[in-house]
């Protein structure tokens, strides 16, 4: 666009050429649109994974088969004994369906596709992604395989009724056709390919972005923080993902091509199959949490209005919590039956990430201290996370020791402990950007009442929720249990209880993106002041279709 | 809720209650019935537990600080400093510290449970310390380690687990054609209308039909194995938790010496029935156990299992309240 248009389009974004309808949100290329695309979506996507959650908590309120044994027989027409069967099936496929929807449908599509695609140009000073077409392919992959998934829960799964019910983690033999002869196994499969794809074709995008499309001036150690976080991420994904499609691969030839890899029948190794497995799921507790550490740091230094602590070792912090997080796996392994010498080594790499995650804590504190705090909505969310995120984190410490390991795995206080770090860590960072960023990406202002409302039942719920999970854990109660010996009872129901906190919580935050919706408050460009001093805050709410037609340049520290 | 609070009391100004099931309202470990399970307990409770409770309280005091040291009224003008490289040291070098504690306890715990003892050897070195007068370092040396179960050798003992029940074999003993002694044992409770209503004999979800059946004061090498699918053999009051896993057998061991229930249940997702395949392993003596087997031999399971629920119409807690 030549330079004489660009003065004319870049007063007022409602002259900027955008397409129809049809071509801007379904054909579109435009990282901000995509990013818009992809919040609707994990929004949908998380209502859905919320629901499944609150069938859980539904269930185990009372000791007993009850509100899953009704849904079988209401929805699905089973009577009888059989019923009951398929009562605890649907249980199995609830728990896994909703594992698998909030980590690849909601946190990742969020945190990754939604503030990565629309803060990431935005702050290095560039006008958009590298590859716009690329981002659009990903993003629709992304829905397809939430569709494929939805799909594999409506059909046959084993002859206890649909879906699959082996938990998130897809272990052979029970996802092999021992455990789930239907195809609603291999339509997960195909489901987690294809978000797999989308995921790896958007961290290559990010890669590439970030490397190279830096406004001028802006060198890699002056790039904001949540662009940091945003490509140790992308690096973990573009590693750890395609060893998950290896596996997800022996596991569909296994099912379907007669090969053997995970059956001991013919050779191969179930154990194989969770090496793999873990060899990305662990990077991928990082990749859910590391943009969330980005969003943080920014909030935390926007509203002490003081620059980062410690800027390097925040960034390197990143870096070696993704690199430490690829030589950890097995510690979610340690009942397998491994060799001792090797539980020895990954209780000491385990630990050793809990050095960057502190430096990280502290330095957040440290870039508080000194500071005028201002308490806005965002930054609850963040002093939240801080705090949450440290419970969640001691608790891993715990748990990084094989010997207490051995009594805890498998139980509640594994939910408990991962909860903290994600359902409270990751989904907290993600509602502190929402509320850090809604100005900025809608040109409206939200009621910080309402919002306020929404992080204190947020906070207290989710805490009564998981909290005493930690009792159920040390006291024995399985995971994965659709019922439960009496002993189990109370904590169970307070925990119960907890959901229905998040419950208004969650009717508060939709209230609030209503009312600022119908109300329409004309956001500003720079809501947060003197603190905000990354480039997102230097371009009008909401930027203009295309920013940067003339690239900033960035001469002093402040892009931190 | 209406139990809660009163549950909540009870845990909290209560001493824990000794039993082998969970407790309503609790809030830490089941009472430990192996060393396994006490050198578990002390190293979180009264270890690792303390210095995680410390992080969190001086994260939190930190946070509480800053929130009102540093709020906008308080401070309106803020500084700019953004390094102290004496502070980054410290937050660097101190955690690592704590991790080497930490991990100086978490070491010895872990192969102190998860490495069959060699019991030759502990009959050896027991000999030598006492030979040698050393009497102070044979008692230390006997809290974990016990030269007279070493003397009466392993008791062998395979779980396999199948969709849904565990499959106990005792290869060491057998009948008079050489057959290994071999049942299944079922939970009784099924989540169905059918199922049992004597929660208070039985526990519900935690019962079985016919308990695995172990010799107080010996030394147990249990292995793990699966037919199906990958489960999971635990007694949360024995510290213990291995998976069955189809294609390997798994080992590990343990020691009760209370005769007692212990109830354990299947820790790796299994399918359809994963909640109703409990683990009951009752702990007699020695000539109990013996009689059992002979019974289990001769085929009459139910008056097997008979002899060896005698203890069932105890409470729980007066069961093993003789190991405090």
């Amino acid at each position: 666009m030549p330079m004489d248009e660009i003065a004319l389009d870049h007063h007022d974004d409602a002259h900027d050429h955008k397409p129809g309808f049809f071509r801007r949100w379904f054909l579109s290329t435009n990282h901000k649109d995509i990013g818009t695309l992809y919040l609707i979506f994990s929004l949908f996507a998380g209502i859905v994974g919320y629901t499944l959650s609150g069938l859980i908590r539904w269930e185990l309120a009372e000791p007993g088969i009850g509100p899953m044994l009704w849904i079988v027989e209401h929805f699905q027409g089973v009577q009888g004994d059989a019923a009951i069967t398929h009562a605890k099936h649907f249980y199995n496929t609830v728990i896994t369906y909703h594992g698998l929807i909030m980590i690849f449908f909601m946190v990742m599509p969020a945190l990754i596709g939604g503030f990565g695609n629309w803060m990431v140009p935005l702050m290095i000073g560039a006008p958009d992604m590298a590859f716009p077409r690329m981002n659009n392919i990903s993003f629709w992959l992304t829905v397809a395989g939430f569709v494929l998934a939805c799909i594999s829960m409506t059909v046959p799964g084993n002859s206890a009724g649909n879906g699959f019910g082996g938990g998130w983690v897809l272990y052979p033999p029970l996802s092999s056709t021992t455990g789930h002869p239907g195809p609603a196994m291999d339509l997960l499969i195909l489901s987690l390919h294809t978000a797999g794809i989308a995921s790896i074709l958007g961290a290559i995008n990010f890669i590439v972005t970030i490397l190279n499309m830096r406004a001028p001036g802006m060198t890699m150690h002056k790039m904001p923080l949540f662009a940091w976080g945003v490509l140790v991420t992308a690096v973990l994904l573009l590693l750890s993902l395609p060893v998950l499609a290896g596996a997800l691969t022996m596991l569909l030839t296994d099912r379907n091509f007669g090969s053997q890899f995970f059956n001991p029948a013919g050779g191969g190794d179930p154990v194989m199959f969770q090496h793999l497995f873990w060899f990305f799921g662990h990077p991928e507790v990082y990749i859910m949490i590391l943009p969330a550490f980005g969003i943080v740091s920014h909030i935390v230094s926007t509203f002490s209005k003081k620059p980062i602590f410690g800027y390097l070792g925040m960034a390197y912090a990143m870096v070696s919590i993704g690199v430490i997080g690829f030589v950890v796996w097995a510690h979610h392994m340690y009942t397998v039956g491994m060799n001792v010498d090797l539980k020895a080594y990954f209780i000491a790499a385990t630990m050793v990430i809990a050095v960057p995650t502190g430096i990280k804590i502290f330095s957040w504190i440290a870039t508080m201290w000194g500071g005028s705090i201002d308490f806005k909505v965002p930054m609850l969310w963040a002093i939240g996370f801080i705090f949450l995120f440290t419970v969640g984190g001691v608790t891993g410490v715990v748990l990084a020791n094989a010997g207490i390991d051995h009594a805890l795995h498998d139980t509640y206080y594994v939910v408990a402990h991962f909860h903290y770090v994600l359902s409270l860590g990751a989904v907290f960072g993600l509602f502190a950007g929402w509320y850090y960023w809604f100005e900025k990406m809608f040109g409206i202002k939200y009621n910080g009442m309402i919002g306020g409302l929404h992080f204190w039942l947020m906070f207290v719920g989710s805490n009564v929720l998981f909290f005493p999970q930690h009792f159920l854990g040390l006291q024995g109660m399985p995971r994965r249990y659709i019922d439960y010996a009496d002993g189990f009872h109370t904590w169970h129901l307070v925990s119960s209880f907890g959901y229905a906190i998040t419950l208004a919580a969650t009717l508060v935050f939709f209230i609030g993106l209503a009312e600022a919706m119908i109300r329409r408050r004309k956001g500003v460009a720079n809501p947060w002041g003197e603190g905000a001093t990354t480039l997102e805050w230097t371009l009008p709410s909401p930027p203009p279709f295309h920013q940067y037609n003339e690239l900033p340049h960035v001469t002093n520290k402040g892009g931190h | 809720m209406r139990h809660f609070f009163a549950a909540l009391c009870a845990s909290i100004l209560a001493a824990p209650a000794f039993a082998a099931t969970p407790v309503d309202g609790a809030l830490g470990f089941q009472p430990a019935a192996t060393r396994i399970a006490e050198r578990i307990h002390f190293f979180h409770d009264d270890y690792v537990m303390w210095i995680i409770t410390a992080i969190t309280i001086f994260v939190s005091l930190l946070l509480v600080w800053v929130m009102v040291r540093y709020n906008r009224k308080a401070n309106p003008v803020s500084r700019k400093f953004s390094h102290n490289s004496l502070i980054e040291v410290i937050w660097t070098v101190v955690p690592a510290l704590i991790l080497v504690a930490i991990a100086g306890l978490s070491f010895p715990n872990l192969y102190y449970q998860d490495v069959v003892p060699n019991l030759e050897k502990i009959q050896t070195e027991s000999a030598a310390l006492l030979a040698d007068g050393k009497s102070a370092e044979y008692e230390r040396y006997t809290k974990n380690y016990f030269p007279d179960a070493a003397a009466k050798g392993f008791v062998n003992v395979k779980a396999q687990g199948n969709q849904w029940n565990w499959t106990y074999s005792y290869p060491d003993i057998v009948d008079a054609d050489g057959f290994a002694l071999e049942f299944v044992s079922n939970g009784i409770h099924k989540g169905t209308a059918a199922d049992p209503a004597d929660s208070d004999v039985r526990p519900r979800n935690l019962a079985v039909d016919y308990p695995m059946v172990i010799p107080a004061g010996r030394y147990v090498r249990y292995y793990t194995a699966a037919a199906d699918v990958i489960h999971s053999w635990t007694v949360p009051a024995f510290g213990v938790k291995t998976d069955a896993v189809p294609g390997r057998l798994n080992e590990g061991w343990f020691l009760v010496d209370e005769p007692g229930v212990y109830y354990g249940q299947c820790s790796e997702l299994c399918g359809v029935d994963h909640a109703y395949m409990p683990i009951e392993v009752r702990v007699v003596p020695q000539d109990q156990f013996d009689a059992w087997a002979q019974l289990m031999l001769a085929g009459d399971y139910d008056a097997a299992a008979a002899s060896v629920r005698t203890m069932a119409a105890l409470e729980p807690s007066t069961q093993l309240a003789a190991n405090h």
